[in-house]
C-alpha cells in the first residue's frame, strides 16, 4: 500500500510540475505581456525596456522558467500589482471564503444527489426514475450565473427573504458570535444552493448507477435473506458499498466546484478565490492571475490524490492489490 | 422503456433543429434590427408586451408614444408622461385615426430602447455559431493530437497524453480566464480559446479508437500489402474511428455554448454591441431589479439550448450503450 501511495504521490507532483510548466509557457507564448498591455502604450521604448529588465522579462525564457518554479517552491509567489502585497497573502486571505462556500455547496450537492440517486435506483425503470433523470438533466444544463441571478431576483426582491450578495451584513461586527454565524448562514443559502444544484445532477446519476450495480450483488441477497428491512438493506448495505467509488466523485466534482465558485462568487459578490481571480484579470494583475490559477490547479491535483488515498482506505480490494 | 429512450433523442434533436432554424432565420424572424435605437428616451426599459405608437417625422426622426389622439391640427401624443402636440405637416405616417406604425416590444426593451426579442434571436446566431466553430477547431486539434499519440510511437504518446492530463487538471474557468486576460477579447478570440481548451476529450477518444483499430485484420492486411503508413491512416484507420469521435464532438457543442456564455457574461468573451446570450445577461444583471426581463429571457433561451444538447447526449448514450 505504501508503495502505491508513494507512486501516486510522485505522479501527482509530476503532474503539478507539468501543469505549472504548461501554464508558464502558454502564457508567455501568447502575444500579450504586462509591459505591452493597452494601458502601457504611452510608455517610451526606454521605459518599457527598463520595466522588462525590472520584471526579468528580458532574460531567456528557460532562465525565467527556472526562476519562477524555484521561487514558487520556496513559497514566494511574487507581488500582486493591484494590491501591492505578496500574492500568497492575497490568496491566503480569500481562501477561507471559498472553502466555506465550496463545502456548503458540496453539502447541498451530496444531500440532493443522495436523495434523488437512491430514489431513482430503488424505483428503477418507473415514471419516478424517468422524472428524476429529467430533473438531473435540467440541473446540470443550467448556466450557473443565470440561475444565480434568477435566485437573487426571486428570493431577494420578489420575495425578499435572503440577502442578495456578500458574505456578511454590514453590521455583522456588532452581532453576537451566534448572530454572526446565523448571518453567515443566511448569506450562504443562495450561492451554495445554486452551486450545489449545478453539480448535483451528475452526482445523482452516478449514485443511481452505482447503487443499481451494488443491489445486484450476492451480499445484498444475503442481507435480504437474513430478513433485514428493505430500508436497512438499501441505506446500510447497499449505499455503503455504492459509496466506495463516491470518493472519485469528489475528485471529479472539485474542478467543477472551483469553476462554479468563480462564476457564483462573481454573481453573489462572494469575497473568495474566484472573485479575486476575476478582479485580478480586470486589473491585469499578472502575478495574481498566475497565482490563483496555480492554486486552483494544485487544489484539483491534491483533491484527486486525496480521493485515491481515501479509496485505498475504504476499499480493501484496492488496498491489497 | 425503449420508447421513452427514443423520446429523449427525438426531443433533443427536434429542439436543436428548431433552434438552428430560428438562428438561421433570425433576420426574417426578428421584428426589428437588434441594434436599432428609436427614440431611446421613450423606449428604454419597457416591460414585455409594451406596445407603442411609432410616429415618423418628416425630418427623419421618430417619436414613440404611449397614447395618441388625432386632432384637427395634427397629433397629440403622450410621451414620457407628458402631452406633446405635433402639427400634421411634420408627421410622415399620419392616418385618419392616428399613425400607421407601431412598435411592439414582445420581450421588452433594454437600456437603449433596443428590442430584446430581436437581440435574443440574433444572440442565438452568435452562440450557436461560436459553439459550432469552436467545436470544429476542437475536433481538428483533438483528432490531430490523438492520432499522433496513437501512431507516433511510445515517446510521442507519453508526452502528448501527459500534456492532456495536465490540461485536464485545470478548473477550466480559471484556465480560460488566465488565457483571456492576455488576449484581446472578441469573437475570434473566443472561438480560439474554446477550441484550444476543449480538444482534450476528443484527443483521448481518438487515441483509444485508433489503438483499438490498429491490430484489426483489415489494417494488418493493408500494412502487409505494403501501403504507406499515412495512406493506411487516411484510408483505413481514420474513417473507422471518426464516427464515435464526430458524435462526441457534436455533444461538445452544448457545453461550449455554456462556456462561451459564461465568458461573455464575465466580459471576456463576445463583446457588445454584438449580442450574445452571455453578454445580454450581463447587461441584464446591472438592471436586474428595474428590468428583470433583460437577464431572464436570454438566459431561458440559453438554458433551453443546453438542455436540448444534453437531451440529445442522453438519448444517444442510451441508443449506443444498451447497458445504461
Amino acid at each position: 500500500m505504501t508503495t502505491f501511495l508513494l507512486r501516486r504521490l510522485g505522479a501527482s507532483l509530476l503532474l503539478l510540475l507539468l501543469v505549472l510548466t504548461f501554464l508558464f509557457f502558454f502564457l508567455r507564448l501568447l502575444p500579450g505581456n504586462p509591459i505591452n498591455a493597452d494601458e502601457a502604450q504611452r510608455l517610451t521604448a526606454e521605459q518599457r525596456q527598463k520595466l522588462q529588465r525590472l520584471y526579468g522579462l528580458d532574460r531567456p525564457l528557460p532562465d525565467q522558467y527556472v526562476t519562477w518554479i524555484s521561487s514558487l517552491a520556496r513559497g514566494d509567489w511574487g507581488t500582486s500589482l493591484s494590491q501591492q502585497r505578496p500574492v500568497s497573502a492575497a490568496l491566503w486571505d480569500v481562501l477561507p471564503a471559498t472553502v466555506i462556500l465550496a463545502s456548503a455547496a458540496l453539502g447541498v450537492e451530496i444531500a440532493t444527489a443522495l436523495l434523488l440517486g437512491v430514489l431513482a435506483a430503488r424505483r428503477r425503470g418507473s415514471a419516478l426514475d424517468h422524472a428524476i433523470r429529467i430533473t438531473t438533466l435540467l440541473f446540470y444544463s443550467q448556466p450557473l450565473f443565470w440561475l444565480g441571478l434568477m435566485a437573487i431576483l426571486l428570493f431577494s426582491y420578489v420575495w425578499p427573504v435572503l440577502p442578495a450578495s456578500h458574505m456578511r451584513s454590514v453590521d455583522a461586527e456588532l452581532m453576537s458570535p451566534l448572530g454572526r454565524f446565523l448571518d453567515l448562514l443566511r448569506h450562504l443559502v443562495l450561492p451554495a444552493t445554486v452551486m450545489g444544484l449545478g453539480t448535483a445532477g451528475a452526482t445523482a446519476r452516478f449514485i443511481r448507477g452505482s447503487l443499481i450495480e451494488v443491489m445486484g450483488q450476492d451480499y445484498i441477497r444475503t442481507a435480504r435473506a437474513k430478513g433485514l428491512s428493505e430500508r436497512r438493506v438499501v441505506w446500510v448495505h447497499g449505499l455503503r458499498n455504492a459509496l466506495v467509488p463516491f470518493t472519485q466523485v469528489f475528485a471529479i466534482s472539485l474542478p467543477l466546484l472551483l469553476s462554479g465558485s468563480l462564476i457564483v462568487e462573481v454573481v453573489f459578490s462572494w469575497p473568495g478565490l474566484g472573485r479575486l481571480a476575476f478582479q485580478a484579470i480586470l486589473t491585469r494583475d499578472y502575478p495574481l492571475i498566475l497565482g490563483a490559477t496555480t492554486l486552483s490547479a494544485a487544489v484539483v491535483i491534491l483533491g484527486s490524490f486525496l480521493a485515491d488515498v481515501l479509496q485505498v482506505l475504504v476499499d480493501p480490494r484496492v488496498r491489497d492489490a | 422503456m425503449r420508447k421513452r429512450r427514443g423520446g429523449l433523442l427525438a426531443w433533443g434533436a427536434g429542439l436543436i433543429a428548431v433552434l438552428v432554424l430560428v438562428a438561421l432565420a433570425a433576420p426574417w424572424l426578428a421584428p426589428y434590427d437588434p441594434a436599432e435605437q428609436i427614440d431611446p428616451p421613450a423606449a428604454l426599459y419597457r416591460p414585455p408586451g409594451t406596445e407603442l405608437a411609432a410616429v415618423h417625422l418628416k425630418n427623419g426622426d421618430w417619436r414613440l408614444a404611449d397614447r395618441l389622439r388625432r386632432t384637427s391640427t395634427g397629433l397629440e401624443i403622450e410621451r414620457l408622461g407628458r402631452m406633446e402636440s405635433l402639427p400634421a405637416s411634420e408627421v410622415a405616417n399620419l392616418t385618419p385615426d392616428g399613425v400607421a406604425d407601431r412598435r411592439l416590444f414582445l420581450l421588452g426593451s433594454d437600456r437603449f430602447g433596443r428590442d430584446l426579442l430581436s437581440r435574443t434571436l440574433y444572440g442565438a446566431r452568435i452562440s450557436l455559431a461560436v459553439g459550432a466553430l469552436s467545436m470544429v477547431l476542437a475536433l481538428t486539434l483533438g483528432v490531430a493530437v490523438g492520432s499522433a499519440a496513437a501512431l507516433g510511437g511510445r515517446w510521442v504518446d507519453a508526452v502528448l497524453m501527459r500534456g492532456v492530463d495536465a490540461l485536464m487538471a485545470f478548473p477550466w474557468m480559471f484556465l480560460m480566464l488566465a488565457l483571456a486576460a492576455f488576449l484581446r477579447p472578441g469573437t475570434v478570440t473566443t472561438v480560439a480559446l474554446l477550441g484550444c481548451t476543449a480538444w482534450t476529450s476528443i484527443s483521448r477518444l481518438t487515441r483509444a479508437e485508433l489503438l483499438g483499430l490498429r491490430n484489426r485484420d483489415f489494417v494488418v492486411a493493408a500494412r502487409a500489402m505494403g501501403q504507406p503508413p499515412f495512406a493506411i491512416f487516411r484510408r483505413h484507420l481514420l474513417p473507422h474511428a471518426l464516427t464515435p469521435v464526430l458524435i462526441q464532438a457534436t455533444l461538445l457543442v452544448g457545453n461550449l455554448i455554456l462556456i462561451e456564455s459564461s465568458l461573455s457574461f464575465l466580459g471576456l468573451g463576445i463583446q457588445p454591441p454584438t449580442p450574445s446570450w452571455g453578454n445580454l445577461i450581463a447587461e441584464g444583471r446591472e438592471t436586474l431589479i428595474q428590468a428583470w426581463w433583460i437577464a431572464t429571457f436570454p438566459g431561458a433561451a440559453l438554458a433551453l439550448t443546453v438542455i436540448a444538447f444534453n437531451l440529445l447526449t442522453d438519448g444517444l448514450r442510451d441508443l449506443l450503450d444498451p447497458r445504461a
